[in-house]
């Protein structure tokens, strides 16, 4: 009896614990917390938070309120000398391949950082300039106060650490919005910028 | 005057309660190696030792449906593959929700059904219990250790390799531990019946409440 009894309890559990299993990792798909976060964005896309954000100029802006053109948006600190540099090296010749589309205000490159106290409009003015930004479709902003960023964090799926040299680890990516103001895809910090470009001409044309 | 299962249960509150304390928890959790190789293991102490704490009846009912410890050993199996999913493990050391789960879930279903079974395996289901725990160790550490990429958002890479380090470690000893045992040890071939009964009664060395 007790090998039958058995036999049934451990059936039973072999079954729940793979559909459990199979919930935690979206159908054996996610296993970290990164590529969850794309799943999620792909399957459900989340419209941009309501966050008032100051620009390198000082003017102020709502992040929702950028609807009606795509976005590529990434997470910086301007003091950031490997994982930003190479982001904002990514965005530098985004510019370029993506010149027309941004100069017809179809597209906008838009940097936010995750260190509204140091980095001030002026920090983010000089960040822009170290990349040879010349002036068309590329913002760098900051939240104005920690809610702001809180919020920003929670919806964009940004997890920031501080390092051992006094900077930050953080989940760095390149997320695009659509015109209607929805996160659709999240893509690796490391893309080249050739095929991001190609990836968002691609959503444009659609 | 408290017995031998008295005396476990109080271990086990005790444990639990210092891994609760706020700072504690905070420290624990800051670092992948502390959560995965300390916390999380001494959640599973906990669980372990309350099953002194499982009513006499209550564990012969639980025996009856568990042959071999068979049953507990797939509860505990399926839960801890749950929380070595590096997001569970991420989720945990952020969202307190995760963390509640955690605590909650690790001792009741991964220790107490260990403590339960342990017991109960015999030769072969420990042999394959402790050759699966050991290449777990082995094959995790090794991904942890030569991973390029964070596999949790909230720990440094140099953290993930230091925990690679550290399994392959515990793996290597686990495995040179069962190595002396096999070599010179003593291992019963039959599900220690004796240990079952002692789990239910005093320990017959002692005294019984002294």
């Amino acid at each position: 009896m007790s090998v039958l009894r058995t036999l049934a309890v451990s059936v039973s559990l072999i079954v729940l614990g793979l559909v459990t299993l199979a919930m935690a990792t979206d159908h054996f798909q996610a296993f970290t917390s990164e590529t969850a976060r794309r799943v999620e964005v792909r399957q459900h896309p989340r419209p941009l938070p309501p966050v008032t954000l100051e620009s390198q100029t000082g003017e102020r802006f709502n992040l929702a309120g950028l609807q009606g053109k795509w976005l590529v948006v990434d997470f910086i600190y301007t003091r950031c000398v490997t994982l930003c540099s190479v982001l904002g090296g990514t965005f530098a010749q985004l510019q370029n391949q993506l010149a027309t589309p941004l100069a017809q205000n179809r597209i906008q490159l838009l940097s936010i950082s995750f260190d509204p106290e140091r980095d001030t409009p002026a920090q983010l003015a000089d960040y822009l300039y170290r990349f040879n930004n010349h002036g068309t479709g590329w913002l760098a902003a900051r939240p104005l106060n920690a809610q702001g960023l809180d919020t920003l964090k929670h919806v964009f799926g940004v997890t920031v650490v501080p390092d051992n040299a006094g900077g930050y680890v953080h989940n760095d990516a390149i997320v695009i919005v659509d015109p209607a103001g929805r996160l659709v895809n999240i893509l690796d910090s490391d893309t080249p910028a050739k095929s991001v470009g190609e990836i968002v001409l691609r959503y444009l044309n659609r | 005057m408290i017995s031998v299962r008295q005396r476990s249960v109080l271990i086990a509150a005790v444990i639990f309660a210092i891994l609760l304390l706020p700072p504690v928890m905070h420290a624990l959790q800051a670092r992948m190696a502390a959560q995965m190789l300390v916390q999380i293991p001494l959640l599973i102490a906990v669980g372990y030792l309350l099953r002194a704490a499982v009513p006499q009846r209550l564990a012969a009912a639980i025996a009856a449906w568990n042959l071999n410890g068979l049953s507990g050993l797939l509860l505990a199996t399926f839960a801890a593959a749950f929380w070595m999913l590096p997001r569970s493990l991420d989720a945990a050391a952020s969202e307190p929700l995760f963390t509640l789960a955690k605590f909650v879930s690790v001792p009741l279903l991964i220790g107490l059904p260990m403590g339960l079974s342990w017991p109960c395996m015999n030769f072969v289901v420990r042999g394959i219990f402790l050759l699966e725990l050991i290449a777990m160790f082995f094959r995790l550490g090794w991904l942890y250790l030569i991973s390029p990429i964070r596999l949790c958002n909230n720990y440094l890479l140099d953290d993930q390799q230091r925990t690679g380090q550290y399994m392959l470690m515990i793996g290597g000893a686990i495995l040179l531990w069962v190595a002396i045992k096999l070599l010179w040890g003593h291992f019963d071939l039959s599900p220690d019946s004796q240990q079952v009964a002692r789990l239910h009664t005093h320990d017959p060395h002692r005294p019984a409440d002294r």
